[in-house]
């Protein structure tokens, strides 16, 4: 316990929930203050970009509807990510187990001779297969041999995204691509339906809004996630309680994997229409989602709020590109200010502030 | 008025925390050259008043003085100002550094490490107090006991004229308490004074000069060693009469249970640790298994308990390996309760299922029954009286005792013909102590073979109805309890007499 002026600062061993919002939102108000500062450095008022960036996202149909578009990825690898970080398995690979999903997925529709009824559920199978295996050898080094799984998992990414880069270069350059680097357009049969007047590609949102719930049932309800919240808790007590530790980690990594590759399946199929550059598919959702797992705080459910949360932050760099002509990497500050900020204000959860002056002493 | 002579006096010392007075007006004397213990159970306010003196918080009430002016303690470094030094329960040192650089930090001033001299003062004090530590070998190559050394050196290298000890004991070897209390002995003669925190009787007596027993919060009295028994303390400490006699029907061995024959196992580190057991547990009686801390306990639990392979031999579990899918029930009470024995973050009632989630009542198909869950929790709370009794409590706000009583209610769950019970009263006040024991010996007298491993070998005498001694991987010796002395047990352990 200290004293601070008239306020006393006691420690807490839990956080409750109340005051989990009230750190996190405040976090995230610092983050905006913050990135207001770059706003103002770049020559453009805080003050009139926040009330554009606001009035065209959260108020715009359009707007939102684009936040929504760009929350899908997110969901689907933010959930991944909850369920593998929850597990132990420190996942920083979202990134390319997306981009492998969308290689299966295209591998799929450009050259699987299937009926067309079929060409979707496959490639969402052959997306959730490759983002599955992506994952699954990070974690069998991990528990095998002991490897670090954050370095694999990290750079197993820049393997996805060359061997994007060399099959739109190599393999599979379009024929109808004139020097262009990327795929042929996937047929009719193999492209996602839209919501009319929007981009948001609805099967895939549903089955991401499926994977939270279903995520969080598992995890809170059945004989299968339960040792998954022990290990993650303590995996000396799983350890101990003879508990198939490996199944679990290995499980936790296929389905962060397999879900991230969902994503990657929803953003060729249901935005661009053909395999193209890495950093065009994904905009560093994989790495995004990190934050989404972050702010969620380990429940499922929470990652459909954070996810909308980030792809509306996503929207609004549509919006500075086009309406204050500012870079739209300008997301990437913002995300990194968000997660330097939840993450420097997590001890904070553990204080509690009191008033309480301190009285006359002799 | 305040005793002149005295080094150190506390009036009406008031501290309080948030719906609770951790120290509750207490007064008490320290003169120097005296050995004065602290001794209270768990969360009877030791831990603050040490706080208190050492300036890590105020008192909100009362007074303290030093020798007989008033002071206000405002920080560590004015306790360390006045003469007042902490040997804290676990070693704060930097592990990569050597002895002598970690005593170094804790000089004042110097902006260089002033190496220079300290070797020698070092050199004296060792010499001086009979220690035995290089002062050029890196922290973590030290051992607990020389841990606590070299913070009672960095202590008296600051000028420390009055020494507080927090529960010194309860990270040493019985042979590394007794050269503690040597050094402690020497520091009286010299004129230091010590306070002796402890809610062990056993050494209290033995080392206290006068003794300070605490009770949630308040001082129930003050005693000279002379005029102190075991009971009347324990009286005292607990509020009521505690019996230390362990009324134990004899035993009534029947089958082996377990068995090992020339079992060989490696540490974590790829080290042999067990290097041919033999050993064998029969329903209905306590082995008690002594040895010094390191000669292959925890791997010898870790092999019965399924948890390590042997790399020879063999160990059977009522005919079956204890790591096969169709083992027989194994309790395990773990060496490490909070480590190992629980998830903190999940609640009470999740905890208690540890085992047995994957089978009904608990599940039904792929689905937990959470009404099953919490229905048995409430229900093995009643029994063990396990406080906080709201069963969506997070295990980790439990305190020691309780926490063992969750760990009790699970593993004794069921029946299980084999129970390992390893330090299962470490770190636990009188109380949750004798439950522990009545439990141990209820269930051996049920039926249940029962293997206790334990460092404390008053414990294992008091409980076990054979010992067996582990040295070095191998069982050293073995006899009956009522047959068993003390001298030639502990020459087994130190490996005498092999």
């Amino acid at each position: 316990m200290r004293r601070i002026g008239p306020f006393l600062i006691e420690k807490d061993l839990v956080a409750p929930p109340g005051r989990v919002l009230a750190v996190s939102t405040a976090a995230l108000v610092l983050a905006f203050l913050a990135a207001g500062l770059v706003f103002w450095a770049y020559g453009v008022s805080p003050w009139a970009a926040y009330r554009t960036i606001f009035s065209e996202t959260l108020l715009s149909p359009s707007g939102f509807a684009e936040g929504v578009r760009r929350a899908i990825p997110l969901l689907l690898a933010g959930v991944g990510l909850v369920l593998a970080f929850r597990g132990q398995f420190w996942n920083i690979g979202a990134e390319g187990q997306l981009l492998l999903g969308a290689v299966a997925a295209a591998g799929v529709a450009l050259f699987a001779p299937l009926p067309d009824l079929l060409k979707l559920p496959v490639m969402f199978l052959a997306g959730f297969a490759a983002g599955g295996l992506w994952a699954a050898l990070p974690a069998l080094l991990k528990l095998r041999l002991g490897v670090n799984d954050v370095l694999t998992t990290l750079m197993l990414n820049y393997v996805a995204v060359y061997l994007v880069e060399w099959l739109i270069h190599g393999p599979w350059r379009g024929r109808t691509a004139f020097g262009f680097a990327y795929s042929d357009r996937f047929p009719e049969a193999a492209m996602l339906p839209l919501l009319p007047g929007t981009y948001v590609h609805w099967p895939t949102l549903l089955v991401a809004l499926l994977a939270a719930v279903t995520a969080w049932f598992v995890l809170a309800r059945t004989v299968w996630g339960y040792p998954v919240r022990v290990t993650g808790d303590n995996p000396e007590a799983a350890r101990y309680a003879h508990m198939p530790v490996f199944w679990v980690v290995f499980g936790v990594a296929l389905a962060s994997g397999g879900l991230a590759g969902l994503a990657g399946v929803g953003e060729v199929a249901g935005v661009h229409g053909r395999l193209l550059g890495a950093y065009q598919i994904s905009l560093g959702y994989g790495y995004t989602a990190i934050i989404v797992a972050w702010l969620a705080r380990g429940n499922p459910l929470g990652a459909v709020l954070t996810a909308l949360f980030m792809g509306l932050v996503f929207a609004s760099g549509d919006v500075m590109k086009i309406a204050l002509q500012m870079p739209f990497r300008v997301t990437d500050v913002f995300n990194g200010l968000i997660l330097f900020f939840l993450i420097s204000t997590e001890r904070l959860l553990y204080y509690r502030v009191r008033w309480a002056p301190a009285r006359k002493e002799h | 008025m305040t005793e002149p002579n005295a080094l150190l006096t506390l009036k009406d010392v008031t501290k309080r925390f948030p719906g609770v007075v951790a120290v509750d007006r207490v007064s008490l004397e320290v003169w120097p050259g005296e050995v004065h213990a602290l001794l209270g159970e768990n969360g009877a306010g030791k831990t603050t008043l040490v706080s208190l003196l050492y300036g890590l918080y105020p008192p909100d009430e009362g007074e303290i003085f030093w020798r007989g002016r008033p002071v206000r303690i405002r920080s560590p470094q004015e306790a360390i100002r006045l003469g007042i030094g902490l040997v804290p329960q676990h070693p704060l040192l930097v592990r990569a550094h050597t002895v002598l650089e970690n005593l170094a930090l804790g000089m004042p001033r110097g902006f260089l490490f002033p190496t220079r001299g300290l070797e020698d003062r070092i050199a004296e004090l060792t010499r001086h107090y009979g220690f035995r530590f290089d002062p050029h070998a890196p922290v973590w190559q030290l051992s607990e006991g020389e841990k606590q050394r070299v913070e009672i050196v960095r202590a008296l290298l600051q000028g420390a004229r009055l020494l507080i000890l927090d529960e010194p004991t309860s990270v040493l070897t019985p042979q590394e308490a007794r050269e503690l209390f040597k050094v402690i002995r020497r520091m009286r003669a010299e004129g230091e004074a010590v306070i002796f925190i402890s809610h062990k009787l056993d050494e209290v007596l033995e080392v206290a000069d006068r003794i300070s027993v605490l009770r949630k919060g308040r001082l129930v009295g003050t005693i000279p060693r002379e005029k102190a028994d075991k009971a009347e303390l324990a009286r005292m400490m607990v509020g009521r009469q505690v019996s230390f006699e362990r009324r134990k029907p004899p035993p009534r061995p029947g089958e082996v249970v377990l068995e090992l024959a020339e079992v060989h196992a490696s540490s974590d580190r790829g080290l042999p640790a067990l290097r041919g057991v033999d050993l064998r547990v029969r329903a209905g009686e306590i082995l008690g298994l002594a040895g010094v801390a390191g000669s292959g306990q925890r791997e010898l639990v870790e092999v019965v308990t399924g948890l390590r392979r042997p790399e020879r031999g063999e160990v059977r579990v009522l005919g079956r390996a204890p790591w096969s899918r169709r083992r027989p029930r194994i309790a395990h009470i773990p060496e490490d309760r909070r480590r190992q024995g629980v998830a903190g973050g999940l609640d009470l009632a999740e905890n208690l299922i540890l085992h047995d989630y994957a089978r009904p009542p608990f599940a039904r198909g792929p689905l937990l029954d959470r009404r099953a869950v919490y229905a048995f929790a409430r229900e093995q709370i009643a029994r063990y009286r396990i406080d906080p009794p709201d069963p969506r409590t997070p295990a980790r706000l439990l305190s020691g005792g309780n926490l063992q009583k969750l760990i009790l209610a699970r593993e004794l769950h069921g029946e299980p013909p084999l129970i390992v019970a390893v330090h299962p009263t470490y770190g636990l006040d009188v109380g949750a102590t004798e439950l522990v024991h009545e439990l141990l010996i209820e269930q051996s007298r049920g039926g249940a073979a029962v293997l206790l491993v334990s460092e404390d070998l008053d414990e294992v005498l008091a409980l076990a109805d054979r010992v067996a001694v582990i040295q070095n991987g191998r069982i050293v010796g073995e006899v009956p309890a009522e047959a068993a002395d003390r001298e030639r047990i502990g020459l087994w352990m130190a490996g005498v007499e092999a």
